[in-house]
């Protein structure tokens, strides 16, 4: 009688089981997480019945709040209220302290990178930004009875690489497993394009809170190419309320305000932006310290206020359909995102560029969380529908700095990514063991006009005379867009190492301490996490080694095969024990082992996937 | 690396772009990291490499000048940066005149017809040699082959033209 095997609850799941996956719209104002069940992507609802969570985290001296909760107290407590942290992502202090004049609480330099002044100390945009993706991830959660197996976090598609490792960071911070981070655009196309079969060219205009993003993709049959994405990682709607928060002071003719009056002024803002959506004409009252102030606003003023803002957007549209290579007429829709398109100055404006009435059948709030949540379903390995094909692309260009401070293009911007480039080195002096190497992001060709993403120190280059060392380094960008670099010296092959040095983000052993000190994690065993970690990588191991082998065994011979199957064997056993450490022997040990077996296995699928092709050429 | 044969074509210039596009989209999606991302560590890291290299075969091949690159490159010719020393004295004379033909658009009374003007002949010097290259390439000889690679020489000049070109055309509206 064969036995039935019987996981443990919350143990390892079987193959076919439904894993629990969530996407997650991490917006500027607002946050959702949505997932897919019984084949249909919906948001999440807490305990109090909201799927739309405000982007808001007040510090108290001993307790976090995030939501609605805390946005109420943003008048009242507003040194300890974060709102909008997604435009401090991974910035430098010098760099947002330039328009601080907008931002309600104490920023501070966190060597180098901007960080808040609370009542619990100094918390950076990621710590504050985990607070708000673990509560989505507990809404989740509870919602589906488990653990989330794992996230797609949303990300601006202009978001640059320090933006998109904070970002990242933060998860790691809040516990999450991420699957992807997926671009906001890409997103909202997915759930667009799925739900209504849509093929051809379309734009995606997406302004939020803090972002404007215009990318432009092509949908066929299951594939989504995004041909060229451009646009500005700090203009959304809060421009638009600063601009009505100008004007107000105009009209009360106070020139100056409070953090607690600032707030004010920018709580009447959004209620006099939002009511002129649906109204030509407005009588509004603006709370004062003493008494209140009564006006009057026309749709009309209120166009003219953010109409440069506006011009702006559309200035980038043109420029990412240069880029596509692309004429306005071949746009056959435009997909609207984010609330901020809900201003009837936006529509118009997107409409007559690009000669086609925007599509806005799926609420622009929350059609980004429903397209994170359908690639989450599907990454997570859950069977699905429709076989979709995600192609993206690097939305700004990365470059080394050469002589004379200037920039050397490696990758351009619209390259489809995963992609990996190489470039050479030598060595200028004879002897020479060391080499710095600076990494940026941005167009221009001044390394002052980009932004710095990282300096590197290759060390141990072996000592040659000067240019006799070619030294092969080499910068790969994944598919959630993060840079990454290797290096080599060639004639002796001994691989450079590299101590990375990030502009504006936290090195791992930051992120690593920022962990272990969290308050997320006071109740939870770091060790009993760390084990966790491991023992879900070797059952992955074990699963894909398995399958590799009952697929594939005739590519071994019966030695190779026996020595898998020992390093299996032994990897299954060590598993089931506590030790950490040996787990990840284990892991390395059989990674090691069946390399070869892994190349091998590439090459022959290569050729099975062009199978049915190679039949007619023969 | 072949890149004809990851893609199982014939490794010659002239080449059917919708079936380049349809083999590189089955390869991709088999191999995009988005189908591993249940797998192990090692499976993922394997998936963004093997993804960036069909990314980087699919450029490669889709553009003439890349393309005539890498099969030189198989036939042992490697085409290095560096602008060889020599070149035609015409054809250096026609670089000139096209350049300052560049230079005058932005003070002209009517610019858009010095950029119509100038595209134009841009265009024509590129069809001609890119039709040389092709035949060059056909050959398949080493003799062919030197004078494809300094055919690629001159039509590097001729994209180059091209792209400043553009960008004149944007300083425009």
């Amino acid at each position: 009688m064969a036995l039935l095997q019987i996981a443990e609850p919350g143990q390892s799941a079987a193959p076919h089981q439904h894993k629990l996956a969530a996407g997650i719209d991490l917006g500027t104002t607002n946050s959702l997480v949505a997932t897919v069940r019984s084949g249909e992507a919906k948001t999440l609802f807490n305990k109090a019945g909201q799927d739309m969570v405000p982007s808001v985290v007040r510090y108290t001296a001993d307790n976090v709040i995030v939501g609605h909760a805390a946005a109420a107290d943003a008048v009242l407590d507003p040194h300890n209220t974060i709102v909008s942290v997604k435009r401090l992502m991974g910035r430098g202090f010098a760099e947002i302290n330039a328009d601080a004049e907008h931002i309600p609480y104490e920023l501070v330099d966190q060597s180098g990178l901007v960080a808040i002044n609370t009542i619990q100390g100094i918390k950076n945009p990621v710590e504050v930004s985990a607070e708000i993706l673990a509560t989505l991830a507990d809404t989740a959660s509870q919602t589906l009875g488990g653990e989330l197996t794992g996230v797609v976090i949303t990300v601006p598609a202009y978001f640059d690489d320090s933006q998109r490792q904070a970002t990242k960071d933060a998860a790691k911070l809040a516990g999450l497993n991420v699957l992807r981070l997926l671009n906001e655009p890409t997103a909202a196309a997915l759930a667009y394009g799925l739900d209504s079969g849509q093929e051809g060219v379309v734009a995606v205009y997406d302004l939020g809170g803090g972002t404007f993003d215009i990318s432009i993709l092509r949908l066929k049959r299951g594939v989504f190419e995004v041909l060229a994405t451009g646009g500005d990682s700090a203009l959304g709607g809060d421009d638009f309320d600063h601009a009505l928060v100008s004007w107000l002071q105009q009209q009360t003719g106070q020139s100056t305000l409070t953090h607690s009056e600032l707030r004010q002024y920018l709580v009447t803002a959004r209620q006099i932006k939002e009511n002129l959506s649906a109204t030509e004409q407005l009588d509004f009252v603006l709370p004062l310290a003493d008494g209140e102030f009564k006006g009057q606003i026309s749709r009309s003023d209120f166009d003219a206020l953010i109409q440069p803002l506006v011009r702006k957007t559309i200035r980038a549209c043109k420029q990412v359909l240069r880029d596509a290579g692309l004429d306005t007429e071949e746009i056959q829709q435009v997909v609207m995102v984010g609330g901020s398109t809900r201003v009837p100055l936006v529509r118009s404006a997107v409409a007559e560029f690009f000669a086609a009435e925007p599509l806005t059948s799926i609420d622009p709030d929350k059609v980004v969380a429903i397209g994170a949540a359908i690639q989450a379903n599907v990454l997570v390995g859950n069977k699905s529908d429709h076989d979709t094909l995600l192609l993206d692309v690097i939305p700004l260009s990365l470059g080394l700095e050469t002589m004379g401070g200037l920039v050397e293009k490696i990758i351009p911007r619209n390259t489809v990514i995963p992609v990996a480039r190489a470039q050479e080195f030598t060595t200028f002096k004879d002897g020479q063991t060391a080499m710095a190497i600076h990494v940026l992001q941005g167009e221009r060709e001044l390394v002052d006009a980009c932004r710095s993403l990282a300096r590197f120190n290759l060390t141990n280059i072996p000592a040659m005379a000067a240019g006799g060392a070619h030294i092969r380094v080499t910068f790969q960008v994944d598919a959630d867009g993060l840079l990454s670099v290797t290096a080599q010296e060639k004639s002796t092959g001994v691989s450079a190492s590299i101590q990375v040095k990030p502009s504006y983000g936290l090195s791992d052993d930051q992120v690593a301490t920022m962990i272990q000190s969290s308050m997320l994690y006071a109740k939870q065993d770091m060790q009993l996490r760390l084990l966790k970690e491991q023992q879900v990588e070797a059952e992955r191991v074990l699963e894909a080694v398995t399958a590799a082998l009952n697929a594939d065994a005739e590519l071994l011979t019966a030695e190779e095969k026996l020595s898998v199957e020992q390093a299996l064997a032994e990897l299954a056993t060590v598993k089931q024990g506590d030790n950490t450490a040996a787990i990840k022997a284990a892991i390395e040990h059989t990674n090691h082992i069946t390399d070869e077996f892994a190349a091998r296995r590439m090459d022959i699928s290569i050729r099975k996937a062009l199978q049915g092709h190679k039949v007619d050429e023969v | 690396m072949n890149y004809f044969q990851l893609f199982h074509l014939p490794a010659q210039f002239e080449l059917d772009l919708t079936e380049l596009g349809t083999r590189y989209l089955e390869l991709q999606r088999q191999f995009h990291p988005d189908k591993h991302a249940a797998g192990s560590e090692r499976d993922k890291l394997m998936a963004v490499q093997q993804a960036a290299n069909i990314n980087d075969a699919y450029h490669s091949l889709k553009q003439p000048l890349l393309r005539a690159e890498h099969l030189l490159a198989l036939r042992g010719l490697k085409i290095s940066n560096e602008q060889r020393s020599f070149m035609e004295p015409a054809f250096l004379m026609q670089q000139m005149e096209l350049r300052e033909l560049l230079a005058e658009i932005s003070d002209a009374a009517d610019p858009d017809a010095l950029i119509d003007e100038a595209d134009q002949q841009i265009q024509q010097q590129k069809k001609a040699l890119l039709r040389q290259l092709q035949s060059a390439l056909d050959a398949n000889n080493p003799e062919h082959d030197h004078q494809a690679a300094d055919i690629i020489r001159k039509l590097k000049f001729f994209f180059k033209l091209q792209h400043e070109l553009e960008l004149i055309e944007q300083t425009q509206d």
